[in-house]
């Protein structure tokens, strides 16, 4: 056996963890158990100009959790998670990734953005490198590892998103759902301790949307950390352990899907809810 | 009507014959039928008389022109004076000099034209093209030719090839320097392409030739090629900086923004990410220029570098072959269409090997 897809250092992992890693998809899916704090966000203000899009963020996941944010369009839900990556800068605020303080200095602040990985809604698969190399890419020349090991792990984890088969393609031969399940092989090749997800099923034809919940549901029970804006609701349902409603730049509501979605407290968010389902 | 579960066998799709293609497109009407008929003719008439002119009365050898009698092209004019019209001047015992130069062209290009190589291999074409300026310049290791001596279809593959490869580099650097937030060297790199692209490249070789060594102490002494070199080069690159340019601005902003979330820093976004993607986008414009940089070089006759151009030029002035003009343009018009219809062959081919890839990521919509 080569190496396991060693997602994460054993010791922050908690004594529930490691079983669930162990099979893709075991009968029975045991929920991992939380952990310590693994993104503290502390009243993050964001402005684009003139225009407020983050009024003051509070907001802190555990370890193993899963979050779905919904919101509407311009809630900035988007905006946060693109915060948390450091795409987007802050003005105010602190969000710290397991311990290092993105505003923190240099180094701090690139550990802090190397725990994390990101899956976007138009996947942003480079498309002059095969599926293999967008996945060994930034392993060989960030972590700097050697190909022979790199391109192993690779494939590693292309099997694990079940598209082992496709690693010589370029992403335009591929389907829309095999292209944002190479984007999240790709982000898992750097070991995030966290994965953010903007719409990942957004952009695709309604018959791929089931495929990439699905690898996203194995990795969740496999005990990644997750933030994922989404509006699947079956998703939502299954993987969350809560679920975080956003209106204009603020957090209106926090609760477990369950309650969320059937009896929601906040008149914002049930107006919300009325449109969507 | 059939039955659901049997699904129908896939069929080819239908093709017509020769014949139903040409009753489609060319005689499909009696308007059609008349103009495919007046077409061919017309065409086939100057055809024949090209070809009759230029391959079947043709004369190929002899001393002047009096040798030519059968009243076709007198290619004479051209085999007579070959050495000329390969190397111009260069002295006939290092003809050898320059076989080995335009290998060492060869192997420059080389890394260009075969892809897959390793990324060292793009070092080969400056090497590449020092070593055949070297070479036939002599080093102080060999005899010493001046680049008077220079000439012929030899230099115009000299210095087109220099100024493409390093037209390209600074080019993009120049482009890059365009789009940067560091206000002195945007203001430069806009200054640079829009002076250069200003002014008439005839106008900056007469400069360079003439201009450029009254404001030199009186000593110094660059070499005239050496000169037009630096303005073909420098001339070209401004050109190519905005063939890349047109590339940069296409890589879509999801693709830097998914290298900077894998963690990859400025310069390796850049170069591994953003830049791959921008060249191969431009590489019709990038050859666009290329083959203007080629044809550009018939103009180093003007400051009396002894192009393919001026060699005939020559020719033509020398009293044996007076009034042989047809033959001599039509020539040099060939060597020129040969090398860049060349090189638009090589960048369609480049295009289709890199198509399945190369499309660009998709914008959101």
């Amino acid at each position: 056996m080569t190496r396991a897809p060693a997602k994460k250092p054993a010791a922050r992992k908690s004594a529930a963890a490691p079983q669930a890693a162990a099979t893709p998809a075991p009968p029975a899916r045991v929920r991992p158990a939380l952990g310590p704090p693994c993104v503290e966000i502390e009243g993050v203000h964001k402005w684009y100009g003139d225009t407020h899009i983050l009024r003051g963020v509070d907001l802190s996941i555990r370890d193993n959790e899963k979050v779905v944010i919904l919101g509407p369009s311009g809630s900035g839900k988007s905006t946060l998670i693109r915060c948390v990556n450091a795409l987007e800068p802050y003005q105010e605020g602190r969000i710290k990734v397991v311990g290092c303080d993105l505003k923190g200095p240099p180094k701090e602040a690139t550990a802090a953005r190397r725990k994390t990985g990101m899956v976007f809604q138009q996947f942003n698969l480079f498309p002059h490198l095969t599926i293999l190399e967008n996945c060994t890419l930034a392993p060989m020349w960030v972590l700097k590892k050697p190909r022979k090991a790199a391109e192993e792990e690779a494939m590693e984890l292309l099997e694990r998103v079940h598209i082992g088969e496709q690693a010589r393609k370029y992403p335009a031969q591929l389907s829309g759902g095999q292209q944002q399940r190479a984007a999240i092989a790709r982000s898992l090749a750097m070991n995030p301790e966290i994965m953010l997800f903007d719409e990942p099923t957004s952009a695709l034809d309604p018959e791929m949307v089931g495929e990439v919940l699905e690898v996203m549901t194995e990795m969740a029970y496999e005990g990644m950390t997750m933030m994922v804006i989404s509006h699947e609701m079956s998703f939502a349902r299954e993987v969350a352990d809560r679920v975080i409603f956003m209106d204009e730049g603020e957090i209106v509501e926090i609760a477990p899907p369950d309650q969320f979605f059937s009896n929601p407290k906040h008149e914002r968010s049930r107006e919300f809810l009325s449109r969507i389902l | 009507m059939s039955d659901a579960a049997v699904t129908r066998a896939p069929r080819l799709a239908p093709r017509l014959t020769a014949w139903q293609w040409a009753r489609q497109n060319l005689f499909g009407s009696v308007a059609d039928s008349i103009l495919t008929v007046v077409v061919a003719i017309v065409f086939g008439w100057l055809v024949w008389h090209a070809l009759d002119w230029a391959v079947i009365r043709a004369d190929w050898f002899g001393e002047s022109k009096e040798a030519c009698k059968s009243g076709g092209a007198c290619w004479a004019v051209i085999t007579a004076r070959w050495r000329q019209v390969v190397a111009g001047y260069y002295p006939e015992g290092h003809l050898y000099r320059v076989a080995l130069a335009m290998l060492f062209l060869a192997v420059a290009v080389f890394p260009v034209v075969k892809r897959d190589l390793p990324a060292w291999s793009a070092l080969l074409a400056p090497v590449g093209v020092i070593a055949a300026i070297a070479i036939l310049g002599g080093a102080n290791i060999l005899p010493s030719v001046p680049t008077d001596y220079w000439g012929g279809i030899m230099l115009n593959v000299l210095v087109g090839l220099t100024g493409a490869i390093f037209a390209l580099p600074i080019g993009i650097l120049l482009a890059f320097g365009r789009r940067s937030d560091l206000p002195i060297i945007k203001a430069f790199s806009i200054g640079f392409i829009e002076i250069i692209r200003g002014v008439p490249l005839i106008t900056l070789l007469f400069m360079s030739s003439v201009v450029l060594p009254l404001f030199l102490p009186a000593g110094v002494n660059l070499d005239k090629l050496m000169r037009a070199l630096a303005v073909v080069t420098l001339f070209s690159s401004a050109y190519m900086a905005e063939a890349v340019r047109g590339g940069l601005q296409s890589v879509p902003k999801g693709q830097r923004e998914a290298a900077h979330a894998l963690g990859l820093g400025l310069l390796q976004t850049t170069g591994l990410v953003v830049l791959p993607q921008a060249i191969r986008i431009s590489i019709p414009a990038i050859v666009n220029t290329f083959i203007g940089l080629f044809k550009d070089t018939s103009l180093l006759y003007v400051i009396a570098i002894l192009e393919v151009t001026g060699v005939i030029r020559q020719a033509l002035s020398d009293f044996s072959w007076l009034g042989l003009e047809n033959e001599g343009y039509v020539f040099v018009a060939f060597v020129f269409w040969v090398a860049c219809f060349s090189m638009s062959r090589w960048s369609a081919s480049l295009e289709k090997q890199t198509g399945k890839e190369a499309k660009p990521a998709r914008e959101p919509a």
